[in-house]
C-alpha cells in the first residue's frame, strides 16, 4: 500500500468544491484508487453524489441521537458508494445555532480513534465549509491530517481574493505543521481570459494552476440524479476533465509554502486582466447627489 | 517587633519585585505601594482591576463565580442554573456558607446544584432546547421555586446561545421570572465584572418585567431599609438585622444571603439602602438612587467601634426616635463589649495581622482587630477596584504594605519579612502559611465560623482570633530531632 495522501479541498462558498471534490473522486477511483471523503461542512452535502443520497447521516447528527459521540461506531457513519468510496460527513448545526466548528473537531478526532484512516486507503479528501471562520475549519489542516491543500477558484474577484486568504492561512500551519499548497483547481465561469488569469494567480501564490474545468451543463444534469458524471454519462467530454484532475492530482508533486499576494497586488492582476477597473480616487465617498453637482 | 518604616516598606517592594523578569517587574510594581495618609486618590500609588500576569499564581475568580457564586446563589428560593459544563457548578457548590432558613430542595435552593451538564452535543448543537427542558423540569419537580436564574458559563457566549429567548418564553410559561445572567468566565479580568453583571440582571429582568416595573401590594413603612451586600457567611445578616431591628428599622430586604425574590423585588419601596459589601453591589444601589432616588450609605458591623459610627450614621437618616434607638441599642451592647474586650485584648494586644482577601474585607474587618488592641499591617484586594484602594488608605496606617491582586511569590515574601503574628486570607493561602509557621485564619469563610458581623459577631470573631494565635501547637512546630542540642550532637557523631 502507497503512504495516505490527504488532501483538503478549501475555496470561497459556492464556487463548487463539493461538486468538483466528488467527480474527481470518482476519476480517481475509477483509476483503482482507494477513497475516503470526509465532509467537514454542516450542511453534509459533500457525499451526496457518491452515495445517490439527499444528504448522508452525520457523525454528529448520529453523536446527538446516540447521547454521545462515544456511543458511536465506525461502521454506523461510514457509507460505501461508487467504486467503494467511503463517505463521511462531520455534520453540525443548523445556521445560526451552536458551535459547527466544534463539530468538525469532534468528528475528526472520532474518525481518527475509531482507525478510519488505518484501513487500506490510498486518498482522504476533505471538503471544507467556503469560510475558515474559526479553528474548527482549520483542523483537516492541522497536523497530522490533510498535507496537501487544493484551492477551487474561478475569475471571478471574490473568488480570488478568497483563494489569497486561503493561502495565508495555509502560511501560518505550513509553518507549525506539514500542510503544503498544492495547486488551484479553475471551476470555469466562463469569464475572459480565465485561464490565464488564475495561471498568473497561481504563479504569484507560488503554485500552479492544476487543471481548468470547463462549464458544462452535463455536471448540472448529473447532479440532478445524485451522481457524479463519471458515472452518469463516462463518455461525456467533462468526464476526461476530471480524469485529467485526477491523474494530474496522482502525479502532482509541486508541494509548496505559497507566497500570499497582498491586496495591492490583487487588485493590479484584476485590473491587468480586465476584471476590475482602476480605481478613480476621485470619487470615493461621494453620493449620486453630490456627483450630480459636481458634473453640472 | 515594630513596624516598617516607609524606608523600610519600599525597600521590600523593590527586593521582591526584583526576582520578576523586567516586563513583569513594571506591571507588578503598579499593584504594591506603601500606604501613605496624604494621598487622596488611590490611583496615585495603586493601580487595580487590572488582568492578571500568567503564571504568578492570582486567587482572582472569575465572572461566573461573581455572579453565581456571590449576588445571585444566596436567593434561597429562586433555583440558579449553571449553565454549561458540570465542573463549574458542582465545584463551587454550598461552598460560600450562605447559611438560609427553609426546607432545602422544598422551598430554598441554595445548597443543590443545578446544572445543564454541557455535552459535546449540546457545544455543537446549542443548548437552547436543553434550557427549556431545565426550566420545565424544574417546574414540575420544585414546584415552589419562586424563580429561576440562567448563569452562564463560559462556551454559552462563544455558541452564540439565545438565553435571553429561552429566558423570556419559559417566564411566560411559569408566570415566573427567569433571568440570563451573560456572566461568562472568560469576561473581565475577575470575579468583579460578574458582580456588576449580575446587579445589571437584576435591575433588568427583577425590578422590571418586559420593560414595565413590577407592582407589588406592599405598604411602605417610614423606617424601611434593605440590608445589601451581606451575603450571611455564618449568619452574618442575621446578627447584622437584629441591630437594625431593635433601633427601630424595618429591614425589608436582604440582599442576599437568606434573601428572598419577593425582597429584592421590594426594595425599590424602602427609605434607605444599606450597603455592606460595596464592591459587590454599588451598582445595583446607585440605580437604585438614579431611578427611585432611594439614597444609601455604606456601613461596616465589624467590631464595636464601627458598629457604633454605623448606627450613628444610618439614624442620622432618619427621625430622632430611631437616633434614640441607636444609642439605646449601643448601650445596649456596651456591657457585653466591655467583656469581651476585658477577656482577649490583653491576650491579643499589639498583635500584627496581614490580610489579603475580596470584597469589603481587606478594609472593613481592620477596625475589629483594632478594637483588640491588633494592628493591620498589610492588606489588599483580589479584586478591588481605586475606589476601593480610596476608601482603604485612611483606615490603614501610615507606611503599612498595600498588594492589589498579590501573587503567591510575593505574599510569601512579604510575610516573611513583616512576620506578622497572623494572617487573613483565603484556603488557598491558609496551608502555606500554617506550614511556615504563622498562625491563619480564612477571613472568606470565616473558618466554618461566623457569624462576624455585629456585636455577637464581634464575640465570636475574638474568640477566633485567640485561640488561633495562642494555640500552643505554633510552640511545638519544630521537631525533637531539629531542635539545636539534638541537631549538634548528631553533627558532631558525624
Amino acid at each position: 500500500m502507497a503512504r495516505l495522501r490527504q488532501c483538503a479541498i478549501y475555496g470561497k462558498g459556492g464556487i463548487g468544491k463539493s461538486t468538483t471534490t466528488q467527480n474527481l473522486v470518482a476519476g480517481l477511483a475509477e483509476a483503482g484508487k482507494k477513497v475516503m471523503i470526509v465532509g467537514c461542512d454542516p450542511k453534509a452535502d459533500s457525499t451526496r453524489l457518491i452515495l445517490h443520497a439527499k444528504a448522508q447521516n452525520s457523525i454528529m447528527e448520529m453523536a446527538a441521537n446516540a447521547g454521545s459521540v462515544e456511543d458511536l461506531e465506525l461502521e454506523d457513519v461510514l457509507k460505501v458508494g461508487y467504486r467503494d468510496i467511503k463517505c463521511v460527513e462531520s455534520g453540525g448545526p443548523e445556521p445560526g445555532v451552536g458551535c459547527a466548528g466544534r463539530g468538525v473537531i469532534t468528528a475528526i478526532n472520532f474518525l481518527e480513534e475509531e482507525g478510519a484512516y488505518e484501513e487500506d486507503l490510498d486518498f482522504v479528501f476533505y471538503d471544507v465549509l467556503g469560510d475558515v471562520v474559526c479553528g474548527g475549519f482549520a483542523m483537516p489542516i492541522r497536523e497530522n491530517k490533510a498535507q496537501e491543500i487544493y484551492i477551487v477558484c474561478s475569475g471571478e474577484m471574490m473568488a480570488m481574493y478568497a483563494a489569497n486568504n486561503i493561502a495565508k492561512g495555509i502560511v501560518k500551519y505550513a509553518n507549525s505543521g506539514g500542510v503544503r499548497l498544492a495547486g488551484l483547481i479553475c471551476n470555469s465561469r466562463n469569464t475572459a481570459r480565465e485561464d490565464e488569469l488564475i495561471m498568473e494567480l497561481a504563479r504569484q501564490l507560488g503554485t500552479t494552476m492544476i487543471h481548468f474545468v470547463p462549464r458544462d451543463n452535463v455536471v448540472q444534469r448529473a447532479e440532478i440524479r445524485r451522481m457524479t458524471v463519471i458515472e452518469y454519462e463516462p463518455a461525456a467530454k467533462q468526464a476526461q476533465e476530471y480524469r485529467d484532475l485526477a491523474r494530474k492530482i496522482v502525479e502532482n508533486k509541486n508541494f509548496v509554502i505559497p507566497t500570499p499576494i497582498t491586496m495591492d497586488e490583487l487588485e493590479k492582476l484584476l485590473m491587468d486582466f480586465g476584471v476590475m477597473e482602476e480605481e478613480d480616487e476621485s470619487i470615493v465617498g461621494k453620493t449620486a447627489a453630490e456627483e450630480a453637482v459636481a458634473v453640472a | 517587633m515594630s513596624a516598617l518604616t516607609r524606608e523600610e516598606t519600599e525597600a521590600l517592594i523593590k527586593e521582591v519585585l526584583e526576582v520578576y523578569p523586567e516586563k513583569a517587574q513594571k506591571d507588578r510594581a503598579k499593584h504594591l505601594a506603601v500606604n501613605d495618609h496624604s494621598e487622596e486618590q488611590s490611583k496615585k500609588c495603586i493601580t487595580s482591576n487590572r488582568k492578571s500576569l500568567p503564571g504568578v499564581m492570582t486567587i482572582r475568580g472569575c465572572a461566573y463565580a461573581g455572579s453565581k457564586g456571590v449576588v445571585w446563589g444566596p436567593i434561597k428560593d429562586m433555583i440558579h442554573i449553571s449553565h454549561g459544563p458540570v465542573g463549574c457548578g458542582q465545584y463551587s457548590r454550598a461552598g460560600r456558607r450562605n447559611y438560609y432558613v427553609g426546607v432545602t430542595g422544598v422551598n430554598t435552593f441554595g445548597t443543590m446544584n443545578f446544572t445543564s451538564d454541557f455535552q459535546e452535543k449540546d457545544i455543537v448543537f446549542g443548548g437552547d432546547k436543553k434550557l427549556a427542558k431545565i426550566i420545565n423540569e424544574i417546574e414540575g419537580l420544585f414546584p415552589l421555586h419562586k424563580g429561576i436564574s440562567v448563569q452562564s458559563e463560559c462556551p454559552i457566549g462563544l455558541i452564540g446561545d439565545d438565553i435571553e429567548a429561552v429566558s423570556k418564553k419559559g417566564a411566560a410559561e411559569l408566570n415566573k421570572p427567569v433571568v440570563p445572567v451573560r456572566c461568562e468566565g472568560f469576561r473581565g479580568v475577575s470575579q468583579s465584572l460578574g458582580h456588576h453583571i449580575a446587579n445589571d440582571a437584576i435591575r433588568d429582568w427583577v425590578f422590571s418585567r418586559d420593560g414595565k416595573d413590577v407592582k407589588q401590594e406592599f405598604v411602605p413603612g417610614p423606617y424601611d431599609v434593605s440590608i445589601i451586600g451581606d451575603y450571611n457567611i455564618g449568619g452574618d445578616a442575621w446578627s447584622s438585622r437584629i441591630l437594625l431591628e431593635e433601633m427601630g428599622l424595618r429591614v425589608v430586604a436582604q440582599w442576599s444571603g437568606d434573601g428572598t425574590l419577593a425582597e429584592i423585588e421590594l426594595t425599590p419601596k424602602v427609605k434607605l439602602n444599606l450597603i455592606h459589601c460595596y464592591r459587590s453591589m454599588n451598582y445595583i444601589a446607585r440605580h437604585m438612587e438614579e431611578k427611585y432616588s432611594i439614597p444609601w450609605i455604606e456601613y461596616n458591623f465589624f467590631g464595636p467601634t464601627k458598629i457604633a459610627e454605623s448606627l450613628r450614621a444610618i439614624a442620622a437618616h432618619f427621625d430622632d426616635k430611631i437616633k434614640a434607638g441607636a444609642e439605646a441599642v449601643i448601650a445596649k451592647y456596651q456591657p457585653m463589649v466591655d467583656a469581651v474586650i476585658a477577656k482577649y485584648r490583653t491576650r491579643l494586644e499589639g498583635k500584627r495581622v496581614m490580610l489579603y482577601v475580596g470584597g469589603l474585607r481587606p478594609r472593613h474587618v481592620i477596625g475589629s482587630y483594632e478594637d483588640l488592641g491588633m494592628e493591620v499591617v498589610g492588606t489588599g484586594y483580589e479584586f478591588g477596584h481605586n475606589d476601593d484602594y480610596d476608601r482603604t488608605i485612611k483606615e490603614m496606617g501610615n507606611a503599612t504594605l498595600l498588594y492589589d491582586d498579590v501573587t503567591g511569590f510575593e505574599f510569601e515574601e512579604f510575610v516573611k519579612k513583616v512576620k506578622p503574628d497572623l494572617i487573613g486570607s483565603g484556603i488557598k493561602e491558609k496551608y502555606i502559611f500554617q506550614k511556615m509557621g504563622v498562625p491563619f485564619r480564612q477571613m472568606h469563610s470565616w473558618d466554618y465560623s461566623g457569624p462576624y458581623h455585629g456585636y455577637d459577631g464581634f464575640a465570636i470573631f475574638a474568640r477566633d482570633m485567640d485561640m488561633t494565635i495562642n494555640n500552643p501547637c505554633w510552640k511545638i512546630l519544630t521537631p525533637p530531632w531539629q531542635k539545636k542540642p539534638e541537631a549538634e550532637a548528631i553533627a558532631q557523631a558525624a
